[in-house]
């Protein structure tokens, strides 16, 4: 396994009196695809946002490389997320803003490019991911697919160390799965980013992942490559990669 | 003694009685801390306004932009109102004041009451009744929709990109609304005080400048302005910690209405005692 870009380190969540991570640990191995998979609302999306500073843990410490996220001062995050893209489930482009200005944001924000620089940039990255053409389209015109291809454009247009992508087959046909699971997988390569994905489709899994990690009940019960996890004895990992009613993963 | 009290407190009544006493208190801790967390949550968020204004990371074309959909768009709206505020006000008054001989003093009486109070008031009412809804449901669906969550993994502070652009233009555009109010009210007096009661406009015009200073005018724009902080900051601190889908982004907005429109009527009683009664 590569060094760790990031990493959990014994790290718990509660909200109120729901523990949704206890004494949890993850490393994510620099320059691969790690897929996080899980029940539904068994915390995988907490861990994409702790690994963005977007929640703080109530113990334990996240690191970007030697950097703990948990001490950093807001502007310190704020400069830390400039090296992060997130695509988020249901892409959040901001509806008042065309596809164009929304992939455009971070580099008017961040960078002192001129607008010509800018544009180029930007047709570029939408290009990548096939949607060149809705660079004035505002998101309400987009299909789901294209919302989701169009939220990868917007969480890679910095060139981050590091993408995270919330569920991004989740909601959509299996040709439109092909196509984003594709397109991440050449992003990856494209950007020679890291990647950690959150997702429920093990085929898009099996696709492209390098890495697989399994979050049950708080905790990771496994995780390696993607053969390693599927040749797990674990009961739950296995009840899991099945689909099966029948086992140790309480119904 | 002690046996009788025991039974006492065993019986299913006492039990009921301290059921109901412990669930009204527990009622009324959660009141009282709800409304401190309010208070807490939208100080902070001032604060963090005010740093951002102070470190001058402004963005210019959206605060035009809000300029443009907080304030011009509620022009006609503060406009009609005031016109016919102001005309109620004389008709109500006029014809009552020739009849007893105080004709003289319709157009100050008018004019006082309406720059002093009604105009800065009756605006941010207005105001606070399309804007305030629109900027509490804005920032809402935009929490529940996780865009608010995107601007800070963009690396954008949520403040500075929502909330200062929305706070300048309406502290810009409230007190210029209030003194088109001011206007069109004292006109639509004067308009109805000659048309029911036969004052003249010179009259009414010339009793209206001597009992309104300049000074006046400024205390009503100070109002104005201290209502845009109150309408913005209420919409946004209700947008932004918004919960639970379309269900939620709807509570917000009325909440953010009905807290904002409760908080400019006590907030104006304060200031005119201050500004007025108690100097």
């Amino acid at each position: 396994m590569a060094e760790p870009i990031a990493r959990l380190d014994d790290v718990s969540v509660r909200f109120g009196e729901r523990v949704v991570l206890q004494n949890c640990s993850l490393e994510v191995p620099e320059g691969a695809i790690t897929c996080i998979i899980g029940l539904s609302g068994a915390g995988k999306s907490t861990i994409l946002r702790l690994l963005d500073g977007l929640l703080l843990p109530n113990s334990g410490h996240v690191y970007l490389r030697e950097n703990d996220i948990c001490h950093m001062r807001e502007s310190q995050l704020i400069e830390m997320r400039t090296k992060i893209g997130f695509a988020f489930q249901f892409a959040a482009l901001f509806d008042s803003m065309t596809v164009g200005d929304n992939v455009s944001l971070p580099l008017r924000e961040h960078t002192t490019l001129s607008e010509k620089e800018i544009y180029a940039i930007v047709m570029h990255t939408l290009e990548s991911v096939g949607l060149s053409h809705t660079y004035d389209n505002m998101p309400s015109e987009l299909s789901g697919g294209m919302l989701k291809r169009a939220g990868f454009a917007r969480a890679v247009v910095t060139n981050p160390e590091l993408v995270l992508y919330d569920e991004p087959t989740t909601g959509v046909d299996p040709i439109v799965t092909h196509l984003l699971t594709d397109t991440i997988k050449r992003l990856r390569k494209q950007l020679n980013a890291t990647a950690v994905v959150i997702s429920h489709d093990l085929q898009s899994i099996y696709m492209m992942a390098d890495y697989v990690a399994m979050l049950f009940e708080g905790a990771i019960i496994a995780n390696g490559t993607v053969d390693e996890v599927r040749k797990s004895t674990n009961p739950i990992v296995q009840q899991f990669l099945q689909g099966s009613e029948v086992g140790p993963i309480p119904l | 003694m002690a046996q009788v009290l025991r039974e006492v407190e065993e019986s299913p009544t006492a039990q009921a009685v301290e059921r109901v006493s412990v669930g009204a208190l527990a009622s009324v801790g959660r009141k009282v801390s709800d409304m401190l967390e309010y208070a807490g949550g939208l100080t902070m968020l001032m604060w963090e306004t005010v740093k951002t204004i102070f470190r001058l990371r402004i963005r210019f074309a959206e605060t035009l932009n809000q300029c443009y959909l907080l304030g011009y768009q509620s022009l006609i709206i503060v406009l009609l109102t005031s016109l016919f505020t102001g005309m109620v006000f004389s008709l109500e008054s006029a014809v009552q004041a020739v009849q007893y001989g105080f004709g003289s003093f319709v157009g100050g009486i008018v004019s006082y009451t309406v720059v002093r109070e009604l105009g800065p008031m009756l605006s941010a009412v207005v105001v606070a009744g399309r804007a305030c809804a629109a900027i509490a449901a804005e920032l809402g669906s935009m929490e529940v929709t996780e865009q608010i969550e995107a601007l800070k993994s963009l690396g954008l502070a949520p403040v500075r990109f929502l909330v200062v652009p929305r706070l300048l233009a309406l502290m810009i555009m409230l007190p210029l609304l209030t003194v088109f109010a001011d206007v069109i009210g004292v006109y639509g007096g004067q308009w109805i005080a000659h048309a029911q009661a036969h004052i003249g406009t010179e009259d009414f015009m010339a009793s209206a400048r001597q009992t309104v200073g300049f000074e006046d005018v400024v205390k009503g724009l100070f109002k104005a302005l201290v209502f845009a902080v109150i309408i913005v900051m209420i919409g946004s601190y209700q947008g932004l910690t918004t919960k639970g889908g379309a269900a939620g982004v709807g509570k917000s907005a009325t909440s953010a209405v009905v807290t904002c429109i409760i908080l400019i009527f006590i907030l104006n009683f304060v200031m005119s005692y201050f500004l007025y009664a108690g100097a």
